[in-house]
């Protein structure tokens, strides 16, 4: 129990890594997602057929695949990255924005079409139709499978413990091998500070719910 | 069937502008064809709506008289033929084609209000976005609109705590708020309770009154009789006859016509 009082400043220094590349990581895939699904939903087949090639890529290519792609396979081509945080997010990124695409998606597809082609009908383009009136529907249910994605994302980040970011689980590693005889103090610590991302995620997602929710 | 009990009233306030002083054609439809796969739903459609005219499209559930209606302002595409509103051919896609939505007012039989806008906010999403009217003048504008469909008093409510009837008062005035030159009606009282079709007629009787060019998909003969300059009647993706209201329905020419009216009029 003292080693893991002494090892937090180590542990805090691990969970804002994590923080950092579930929150940068988050970020980008939402808005990266949203464009893909609008992609997938836009009336140019080129655009859907994108979209589409993106996201089977995205999301049926195992994490540990991505990270080894962006961290050895693509300086290889002569695209060096900066070691640690930067690959980290993109790969992360990469791979969830494939997953909140098919959630944003679905919630799209949720709303009525007769809402899209009211808004059609009173002149709006295809970029405000979506934006104005179609994706504020969509997020009623599209927000709790969203959630899910994130904390997915935020436990997807312990991927990152192997290429080098010194992240919550590669920090629970490294005190493991200092403390032999604490391992599941250490271990009980570093899931901890897991949940203190995961579980605010999710209250916070049940506030966004109820604020978005209407009757139809 | 509810047709039937508007049939019977006596026909007041009769007063559409009169025929021969209608204005020049509006909408036209020239050699139009429509097919759903191998289904043919619109036949060589010639028709033209001129400025002013109040149009009532009937005929049996996929004569495709709904087709016809929404091909005006391409929510359905053609596969044939052209369409113009204004002299202007319908434009394929993009901002040209919203640009001509805008000028076409349309009203859906499944109402289509937006469901997480209030009321007041439905009607001034279109001015607001895709005219850029200032936020209090659209306002105003709206709440005016609103009033003259008599259903100011909900404005700040949302569409599901509406009645059926208020819903498509409140649809019309969002048609309006954008100064339509034409306003399409898709079977606008089909989805409505017995006692509110009136109410939402009424509206329609006063825009046809007050000269809007209104194409409507429709059985309410009471509203025909009332407002309608010219009934055309549908049946299996032709028009098949065209006739001013009262002679359409005390005299219908072909088989078909005749057929279907005795159909809805024995209810």
């Amino acid at each position: 129990m003292d080693s893991v009082i002494e090892s937090l400043p180590k542990l805090w220094d691990g969970f804002t890594t994590t923080l950092f590349l579930a929150v940068v990581s988050g970020v980008l895939s939402l808005v990266v997602g949203t464009v893909l699904a609008a992609f997938r939903v836009s009336p140019l087949r080129s655009l859907r057929i994108i979209g589409a090639t993106i996201v089977e890529i995205g999301r049926n290519t195992p994490l540990t695949l991505v990270f080894v792609f962006f961290v050895f396979i693509l300086p290889t081509t002569g695209y060096i990255l900066p070691l640690g945080r930067v690959p980290a997010v993109i790969a992360l990124t990469v791979y969830t924005s494939a997953f909140v695409c098919e959630a944003v998606r679905s919630g799209i597809n949720s709303v009525g079409v007769g809402q899209a082609e009211a808004a059609r009908a009173i002149g709006l383009g295809t970029v405000q139709t979506l934006s104005l009136v179609v994706i504020p529907q969509a997020l009623r249910t599209v927000v709790p499978p969203l959630i899910n994605v994130l904390i997915a994302l935020t436990k997807n980040t312990s991927v990152a413990a192997g290429f080098a970011v010194v992240e919550l689980t590669a920090t629970g590693r490294s005190l493991a091998r200092d403390f032999p005889t604490d391992v599941l103090w250490m271990l009980g610590g570093v899931a901890f500070f897991y949940l203190v991302i995961t579980i605010p995620a999710g209250t916070i997602a049940g506030a966004i719910e109820r604020r978005v929710v209407f009757s139809r | 069937m509810n047709d039937a009990s508007t049939t019977d009233e006596p026909i007041v306030d009769h007063e559409p502008t009169p025929r021969d002083q209608l204005g020049g054609p509006l909408v036209v439809l020239d050699g139009v064809n429509k097919y759903f796969g191998e289904l043919h739903v619109l036949q060589d459609i010639d028709l033209t709506v001129h400025r002013g005219e109040v149009l009532v499209v009937i005929g049996p559930s996929g004569s495709g008289k709904s087709t016809l209606c929404r091909a005006i302002n391409r929510l359905e595409t053609i596969s044939s033929g052209q369409i113009s509103i204004d002299g202007v051919p319908l434009p394929e896609e993009g901002k040209a084609l919203a640009r001509l939505r805008s000028d076409v007012g349309m009203v859906f039989q499944s109402f289509n209000l937006f469901a997480h806008k209030t009321v007041l906010e439905n009607v001034t999403l279109g001015p607001l976005k895709v005219r850029g009217m200032k936020s209090a003048a659209a306002k105003q504008e709206a709440m005016d609109l609103l009033d003259r469909v008599g259903v100011a008093n909900q404005a700040q409510k949302m569409p599901a705590q509406l009645s059926g009837g208020q819903q498509q008062r409140v649809a019309i005035a969002r048609a309006l708020a954008m100064n339509p030159k034409v306003m399409l009606f898709d079977e606008p009282t089909s989805a409505l309770d017995p006692e509110m079709i009136n109410e939402v007629l009424d509206v329609m009787v006063g825009l046809a009154k007050e000269g809007m060019t209104m194409v409507v998909v429709t059985h309410e003969m009471g509203f025909a009789r009332k407002a309608a300059h010219r009934v055309v009647f549908m049946d299996a993706g032709r028009i098949v006859e065209e006739a001013e209201p009262e002679v359409f329905f005390t005299a219908p020419t072909s088989d078909r016509a005749k057929d279907f009216l005795s159909k809805i009029l024995t209810h």
